[in-house]
């Protein structure tokens, strides 16, 4: 069942960062290849022709993007360890709505926290909290999303937890202060193995963000 | 069966996206049909975070977001299939629609836009059909589900009949068929199918429709 698996990232990736986790929660070995973006190999370019973007995840030579796909199609193939997404249908469409929720927000709206200023950057920051206020008053009580173990929401919102640190510099705001109960789950994520080893360091992906913003010409 | 209402809007692909999979699963239903100028309380208690149609009502529990919702019709009524079996050509399947969510808004967007702001999003638009014509129609297939429609051919279902219109309308030419034979047909096959041919929202109301919306929009953009 395991075949050969590979897996196409970046390390600073939230995306690449949440099939790190669905295969480390259930234990599954891969062979992990780091891609240069600015000079991306044949291999990711055969194998996600239409997007030409990490992460891709590949298994026995098939390859599968996009990486909520990639959690759902994890989930399924190696269903009996660790499950991340809920055998009920509606909670099951509960989940997807989130996920969904996360996709369109989160990250355009950290995108314009460290690439903006002024007006712009203040309506993106509201907004972002707003968005995670949304997100804690879903988490309610729960030690998790997924209830008491991890599930396909922890799993698709904790990797932007990475980068919080650099969204807190770039856009002088705390997000602990704003949003302690989304902070208070991020550690208990961040206790378990397969998030802890899946995320990046917050400082290094910080520097790459500065870097990042050399390059785009962005203060 | 429990009590299922569909939330939605005459207009709209994404309503329709929840039609077709219901008459296809045999679904029974009540359609509230909603005025998106005035939103009706109801809609904004089931759906707060977006306050957007379609929203599913099913046994009183609201469920939101087109996509969402024809995943838990096909997981309630399993019968009639709209995904693989197969996880990785259902990974495929799901690779398409999410293509489909992710492009569509700029069919509207065509709309909503004109001079060089429109011309830029034409270009996306025609970039899109490259894409689902070089790559998501190989093999000589009748239908992204093969012999059958598929979750995936109702979700690209701007494509198939909202495009046109908006290009009659907008006097634009961005689908022309023989430069894209594979969709061309596809498209043909699509809208011959019954439950398709008889769910779609009427042309010249729609014209009339989209008349009327452009001004409004033209209005508010030059005061």
């Amino acid at each position: 069942m395991a075949g050969e698996l590979v897996l196409l990232d970046f390390w600073p990736s939230p995306f690449g960062m949440r099939s790190r986790i669905a295969l480390a929660e259930k234990g599954i070995p891969y062979e992990y290849r780091e891609e240069d973006l600015r000079n991306k190999s044949d291999l990711l370019l055969q194998m996600n022709p239409v997007h030409k973007k990490i992460p891709v995840l590949i298994h026995n030579g098939k390859p599968v993007c996009e990486s909520v796909i990639q959690v759902q199609y994890i989930d399924e193939v190696w269903h009996d360890k660790a499950p991340l997404i809920p055998s009920d249908p509606y909670q099951r469409a509960v989940a997807r709505f989130w996920v969904d929720f996360i996709d369109k927000k989160i990250y355009e709206l950290g995108s314009k926290i460290w690439k903006t200023k002024g007006e712009e950057q203040a309506n993106a920051k509201k907004e972002f909290i707003e968005c995670l206020k949304l997100l804690e008053g879903e988490l309610g009580d729960k030690t998790y999303f997924g209830g008491e173990s991890l599930g396909y929401v922890d799993v698709a919102l904790v990797p932007f937890y990475s980068w919080f640190y650099a969204y807190e510099k770039c856009g002088d705001f705390s997000i602990e202060a704003e949003c302690p109960k989304m902070i208070a789950w991020v550690k208990r994520c961040m206790q378990k193995e397969s998030v802890a080893k899946s995320l990046p360091d917050q400082e290094k992906v910080y520097e790459f963000i500065l870097q990042l913003k050399k390059v785009f010409g962005i203060e | 069966m429990a009590v299922v209402k569909l939330f939605g809007a005459w207009l709209s692909p994404y309503c329709y996206r929840v039609i077709w999979a219901l008459k296809l699963k045999g679904i029974a239903y009540e359609y509230i049909e909603e005025d998106l100028s005035n939103k009706s309380p109801l809609l904004l208690q089931y759906n707060p975070i977006h306050k957007k149609i379609p929203v599913l009502l099913h046994d009183d529990k609201p469920i939101c977001e087109s996509t969402v919702i024809l995943r838990y019709i096909d997981e309630i009524r399993p019968q009639n299939p709209l995904l693989p079996a197969d996880p990785h050509e259902r990974a495929v399947a799901l690779f398409w629609i999410k293509f489909a969510d992710d492009k569509s808004p700029l069919i509207s967007k065509l709309f909503r836009t004109d001079g060089e702001e429109q011309q830029a999003v034409a270009k996306e638009c025609f970039e899109m059909l490259e894409v689902l014509e070089e790559h998501a129609l190989i093999g000589g297939k009748k239908f992204f589900g093969g012999d059958e429609i598929n979750m995936v051919d109702i979700a690209f279902c701007s494509v198939a009949h909202w495009l046109g219109v908006i290009e009659d309308f907008a006097g634009l030419k961005i689908f022309e068929p023989h430069k894209f034979p594979r969709l061309n047909s596809w498209i043909q096959n699509f809208k011959s199918v019954p439950v398709i041919k008889d769910n779609l929202p009427d042309t010249d109301k729609m014209l009339v429709l989209l008349k009327r919306r452009r001004e409004i929009l033209l209005a508010s953009k030059s005061s």
